[in-house]
């Protein structure tokens, strides 16, 4: 299982992705040597596509704009639905997260489990830190998380 | 994105958001009674303040923040930086480490041209609206070009310590050079790079290009010895032929209204264009005989003067790159050791290489410990603005009578012939067709 956040420190709530990341380094995840492997990532797409390769379950993380409260977390199970590309088109990024996910599905290289958590942010400015309510929602979405993966943990058998 | 027409002799168009491009612009072109009026290539990205940053660091420190200036090209900031700095405290880097520079400018270029080839200009030729539609109807083609850029990361994160942004890469050489053993490895992924981008090339020829050639001053960096990539003097078509450090007496770059990016242009002449096409135009003769070949092969002589072919010279470029870097790894021994100890002096240092968009220039002041006084750095992008604008107003021009969509569409491609690369030029692009 890989659990991938995206984004960047630098330019304020993009920087989520990566703080759910970090608070799940220290977070009681599914025992089994290497069950789970955290990944940062930029976000660029053929990079996402060849992160995610090989892996059973794959959770992304990255902020999004979707006119909603800043701190609004959206859940998307990328197996049963289309990912809405206006959701993560702040990136810079000519081939980014929504890109590499549909680019996946067409070429029929989707991992078998795909969960895609998007977390509203308000500020992209330069500079480091998170808004309050996206700094908020770090501790839910982590939570969330650890939930899924406990779910789709199978104990190695003896 | 909107065209607009009122009656037979005006017309606007309006891209307010250019897809497929790094970073964020738009596009406005406005005819009046059939005459090309206004041409903009809008960027309206935050200029980004690199230079200012950079006031006050160690001049060691220049290679890691210069490379946050792009994910795409961050090789090309780091060896501009250490390059420049090398040059101000006295030292010149040769033999194996210059080799594994090379070689890791060989990756970046790879995994650049890639994206750009496959997944941003090769939909605006079979008609979709991007790489996702695209692979629908044509996987192996997608699947192809994702490998390839997949061998550029390789020789990217095993030179530079990761893909994005490496670490490995600093002033005088790496930290760590790899093994003979560890590069081995990549040999068997470059010779099928090698192959995979002879049957890009063949597929690229078969694609329909529109009858544009136009007139241009072609700017790049010429090593006696090399299609150069990492260093050698700045030569045009037009008589230009420079050291680095004399590149200022003959450009100027200036603000415009439209961008937030400096626009450049040779004082003598006016615009001028860097990158593939000038590298090709000018230094044909140096690229592998492999290379050289394959280009003949389909039809692409020494000299290419329609922009909108710039997705084959990308693919020349892609074999010269796997070409280079095979011939590299195989006369491999491993530099030790693997940096040149540099000491700080007080003095101005220049530094330009061949990214894969064009030339990026560099200029720094430090003083006797290592304190950078002033930076200058001169993106390639910010320098084909002008005669992005220009292809546009000749093409325009020449295809008004065209249907409105297919007039829009090749507008917009005519920007993506360029790659151009907002984020690093200050960092935006959205079309705007005027014929009211």
């Amino acid at each position: 299982m890989i659990v991938i956040g995206v984004g960047n420190e630098l330019r304020g709530d993009d920087g989520v992705g990566l703080a759910v990341l970090r608070t799940l380094r220290d977070r009681d995840l599914p025992a089994g040597g290497d069950a789970v492997t955290l990944r940062e990532a930029t976000g660029e797409g053929a990079t996402l596509m060849e992160t995610w390769q090989g892996a059973d379950v794959a959770i992304l993380i990255d902020a999004v704009r979707a006119d909603g409260d800043p701190g609004t977390v959206y859940r998307f199970d990328a197996r049963e639905q289309t990912l809405p590309s206006q959701f993560f088109n702040y990136s810079t990024h000519a081939f980014s997260v929504a890109e590499a996910v549909e680019l996946a599905r067409a070429l029929g290289q989707l991992p078998p489990h795909l969960l895609v958590y998007g977390i509203e942010g308000s500020d992209y400015d330069t500079g480091a830190g998170l808004s309050a309510p996206v700094e908020g929602s770090v501790e839910t979405v982590a939570d969330q998380i650890l939930d899924d993966l406990h779910r789709y943990h199978q104990p190695p058998t003896r | 994105m909107s065209t607009k027409s009122n009656g037979t002799h005006s017309k606007t168009i309006k891209v307010n958001y250019l897809a497929r491009v790094e970073g964020e612009g738009a596009l406005y072109v406005k005819v009046r009674d059939d005459a090309v009026e206004e041409v903009k290539l809008k960027i309206f990205e935050p200029p980004r303040f690199f230079e200012s940053f950079l006031r006050g660091r160690d001049f060691t420190e220049a290679p890691d923040i210069t490379a946050r200036i792009c994910g795409i090209c961050p090789i090309a900031y780091q060896m501009g930086a250490s390059h420049a700095m090398e040059d101000a405290c006295g030292v010149t880097v040769n033999g194996g480490i210059r080799d594994l520079r090379h070689l890791i400018y060989c990756g970046e270029w790879l995994e650049s041209h890639a994206l750009h080839v496959f997944m941003l200009h090769a939909p605006d030729f079979l008609g979709y609206q991007g790489a996702v539609e695209m692979a629908q109807d044509h996987p192996d083609i997608v699947k192809r070009g994702l490998e390839l850029k997949k061998v550029g990361n390789e020789v990217m994160a095993l030179l530079g310590g990761r893909e994005v942004h490496p670490i490995n890469p600093r002033v005088g050489g790496f930290y760590r050079a790899p093994t003979r053993r560890e590069l081995d490895g990549l040999a068997e992924r470059l010779a099928w790079g090698r192959d995979a981008a002879l049957e890009t090339l063949q597929f690229t020829a078969t694609l329909d290009f529109p009858d544009f050639e136009q007139d241009y001053e072609f700017v790049a960096l010429r090593h006696p010895d090399e299609y150069a990539i990492l260093d050698g003097r700045l030569v045009s078509n037009r008589g230009l032929d420079v050291p680095l450090d004399e590149f200022l007496d003959h450009i100027y770059e200036e603000h415009v209204e439209h961008s937030t990016s400096l626009h450049a242009a040779m004082k003598a002449r006016g615009p001028y264009m860097v990158g593939p096409m000038a590298r090709y135009n000018l230094n044909f003769e140096q690229l592998t005989p492999l290379s050289q070949e394959a280009a003949h092969d389909v039809g692409l002589g020494p000299t290419c003067l329609n922009p909108y072919k710039s997705i084959m010279v990308r693919t020349v470029e892609m074999i010269h790159a796997c070409d280079v870097a095979l011939d590299l790894i195989d006369r491999y021994e491993r530099p030790d050791p693997s940096y040149i100890e540099v000491t700080p002096r007080a003095g101005v240092g220049y530094g330009c290489t061949e990214a894969p968009r064009g030339i990026c220039w560099h200029r720094y002041s430090i003083d006797d410990n290592g304190i950078i006084l002033d930076a200058r750095i001169i993106p390639p992008t910010s320098q084909n603005q002008k005669v992005m604008e220009q292809d546009l107003w000749h093409f325009v021009e020449k295809f008004m009578d065209l249907p409105e969509d297919d007039l829009q569409w090749k507008c917009e491609q005519g920007i993506r012939n360029y790659d151009p690369c907002i984020s690093c030029s200050c960092h935006f692009l959205d079309l705007h067709l005027d014929r009211a």
